[in-house]
């Protein structure tokens, strides 16, 4: 009995794959800064809490310049926060550095908002996608990246393709393959399906909640589509300015959303008809 | 009316395939339209623009077909003359905002730089301009913006900047693929207002890229649907919207995600749907081959 109790309480800790807690960054603001000296900080996020349960999809949305790739980037310490603390599987990374991430970088993965600045031009979609899954020592890697080709819906072919060479949608379904392809822990997908059309929308997203189906991958999703948020995600969360200003299921938050700022979102979306009132 | 651009039969290949990338494709925009351009990734809505632009890549080539600009053919005029006109009459919003910023150098002088040695402004009214512009994409910070680099900047920051220095000049005509991806709704909003306002007060032409039929219905009055780099349907929007006539169209329609919908959102295109339309592609390409 005892025993079980411990065992329910560990597994209810273990649940939580991400949390922060008061997480602040914030860039020198080179406008502003004097001849000598230097430049004054603008803080870009407000201490943000958040909690992301394993095996959940957590959708992150806002206006542009809120907040939300800023964010995505201090989760997987590409920046360094400037205040708060980060967990990552119970461990604090907030400030540890480059060497002592390593072992955790393959874990966590970012599919970046701007696909070609992500790709090495000089370098064919087959090694592209093979790179990392050499430096992190994975077997059979031929036959992964074949995998992760037709899982985004890409011929295999591409692999002696460079980035320069393919359209913008087939760039980002490269960047998708690349991080699926190390079945990490956690991704975080920034803005990823913006740029494609509805049936390659569709098999992205099929790929990935069956990877959080099938494997409990857990899932971050940046996105401006609140379709797309609301059919993927468990939680969304409303970003303005830095702030988080609607936290909650994603169900409750579509059906009633609390913040202004939501429903303004709400009403701008552009409906596939001519006459819609409002515009 | 006459067409400001016109576009006849084009078509182009990638060097050492014999398949076309572009497949007979005409079309035309009269001054102060909007034709919107949709089809599925890779269906070759870029190359078109690039077609146009005269910045195709090197492996790919027009083989047939004419690109009427002004009244002007593209492709008989020599190539400096042709840099010339389409430098002072048209205007580009890339795809890929970060890579089409110059990553080593501040905001405002790629902006400023086109009134500069375009159109022979002085630095001054030339910032100025770029500042007034900043502002009109909601840009609330113009002045650190300016002195930013693009990594600085957010993703739909860098995308406005794209969309304010593609209008600087007053261009005639604006080729804009998928111009609104980095945006949130509310300010993608403002930005298809502010696009219909500028375009419809200097009478620009446009061929707006975009995969969102919900975008196409709110700035487009003509739209041409692309399947494998060939133009299945020419249709004005509200006949579209009404019910478009090919099969794969009233498809992708369907397919539209509506967020009040969820379980209807996001289902692929109709497998049988698609195959049809490859196939009608395939004949078509028998019938060009005889033809040619
Ligand atoms: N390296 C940096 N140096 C200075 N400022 C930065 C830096 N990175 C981001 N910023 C600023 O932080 C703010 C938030 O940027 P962020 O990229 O997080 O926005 P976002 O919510 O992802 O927006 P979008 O939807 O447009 O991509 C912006 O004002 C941006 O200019
Ligand atoms: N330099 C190149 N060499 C070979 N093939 C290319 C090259 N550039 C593009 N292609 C191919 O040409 C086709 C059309 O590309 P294009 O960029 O026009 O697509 P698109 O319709 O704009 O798609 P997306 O919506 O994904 O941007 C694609 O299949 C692409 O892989
Ligand atoms: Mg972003
Ligand atoms: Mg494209």
């Amino acid at each position: 009995m005892a025993h079980e109790t411990v065992a329910e309480e560990m597994s209810t800790e273990r649940d939580v794959l991400f949390s922060a807690k008061g997480l602040e960054v914030a860039f020198p603001d080179m406008a502003a800064k004097p001849v000598f000296g230097r430049a004054p900080m603008v803080r870009i996020l407000n201490g943000i809490d958040l909690e992301i349960t394993r095996g959940s999809v957590l959708g992150i949305v806002g206006g542009s310049g809120s907040g939300k790739s800023t964010l995505g980037r201090a989760l997987l310490r590409l920046v360094e926060p400037t205040a708060g603390t980060i967990l990552f599987d119970g461990q604090d990374i907030t400030h540890l550095n480059e060497d002592a991430l390593r072992p955790i970088r393959r874990q966590m993965q970012m599919i970046f908002q701007d696909p070609m600045s992500s790709l090495n031009p000089r370098r064919r979609v087959g090694a592209i996608i093979a790179d990392p899954m050499q430096m992190h020592g994975f077997d059979s890697i031929s036959m992964r990246v074949d995998e992760a080709l037709d899982h985004v819906g890409l011929p295999r072919s591409f692999r002696s393709r460079y980035p320069h060479e393919l359209s913008g949608g087939q760039r980002q379904r490269v960047g998708i393959a690349r991080a699926i392809a190390l079945k990490p822990e956690f991704i975080l997908a920034d803005e990823i399906v913006s740029g494609l059309d509805v049936s390659s929308q569709a098999q992205v997203l099929n790929v990935l909640a069956n990877l959080v189906k099938d494997l409990g991958l857990t899932l971050a999703f940046i996105s401006h589509d609140l379709s797309v948020i609301r059919r993927l995600c468990d939680r969304v969360m409303v970003l303005q300015r830095g702030d988080i200003v609607e936290y909650g299921e994603a169900n409750a938050v579509f059906a009633a959303p609390q913040a202004a700022y939501t429903r303004e979102l709400l009403d701008a979306i552009p409906l596939p008809d001519p006459q819609q009132a409002g515009w | 009316m006459s067409a400001f651009l016109t576009v006849h039969n084009l078509s182009a290949v990638l060097h050492g395939f014999d398949q076309r990338v572009l497949r007979s494709v005409s079309f035309s925009i009269d001054t102060g339209e909007v034709l919107g351009l949709v089809g599925e990734s890779g269906a070759g809505k870029s190359m078109i623009g690039k077609a146009i632009l005269g910045i195709l890549p090197s492996a790919i080539s027009i083989i047939e077909g004419e690109i009427l600009l002004d009244g002007q053919d593209l492709q008989k005029m020599k190539p400096a003359d042709r840099r010339r006109l389409i430098g002072a009459t048209a205007a580009l919003i890339p795809q890929d905002p970060l890579t089409a910023l110059n990553p080593s150098r501040r905001i405002e002088p790629q902006i400023t730089n086109r009134l500069v040695d375009i159109l022979g402004w002085i630095k001054s009214d030339a910032r100025v301009r770029a500042m007034e512009l900043l502002n009109e994409v909601h840009i609330d910070n113009p002045e650190r913006v300016m002195a930013s680099y693009p990594h600085e900047l957010s993703g739909g920051m860098r995308q406005r900047v794209l969309i304010a220095s593609a209008f600087a000049a007053n261009p005639k005509l604006v080729i804009a693929d998928e111009p609104t991806t980095a945006l949130d709704v509310t300010v993608q909003k403002q930005i298809l207002r502010l696009i219909r306002e500028l375009q419809a007060r200097h009478s620009t032409a446009m061929v707006f890229v975009t995969h969102d039929l919900g975008v196409v219905s709110k700035v487009c009055q003509r739209l041409s649907v692309l399947y494998g780099g060939k133009i299945i349907e020419n249709s004005s929007v509200p006949d579209f919207f009404q019910g478009p006539k090919h099969a794969y169209s009233r498809a992708l329609l369907a397919a539209t995600p509506k967020y009040t919908d969820p379980d209807a959102s996001l289902l692929p295109v109709d497998e049988a749907v698609i195959e049809a339309v490859a196939a009608e592609v395939l004949a078509a390409d028998k019938e060009w081959r005889h033809g040619a």
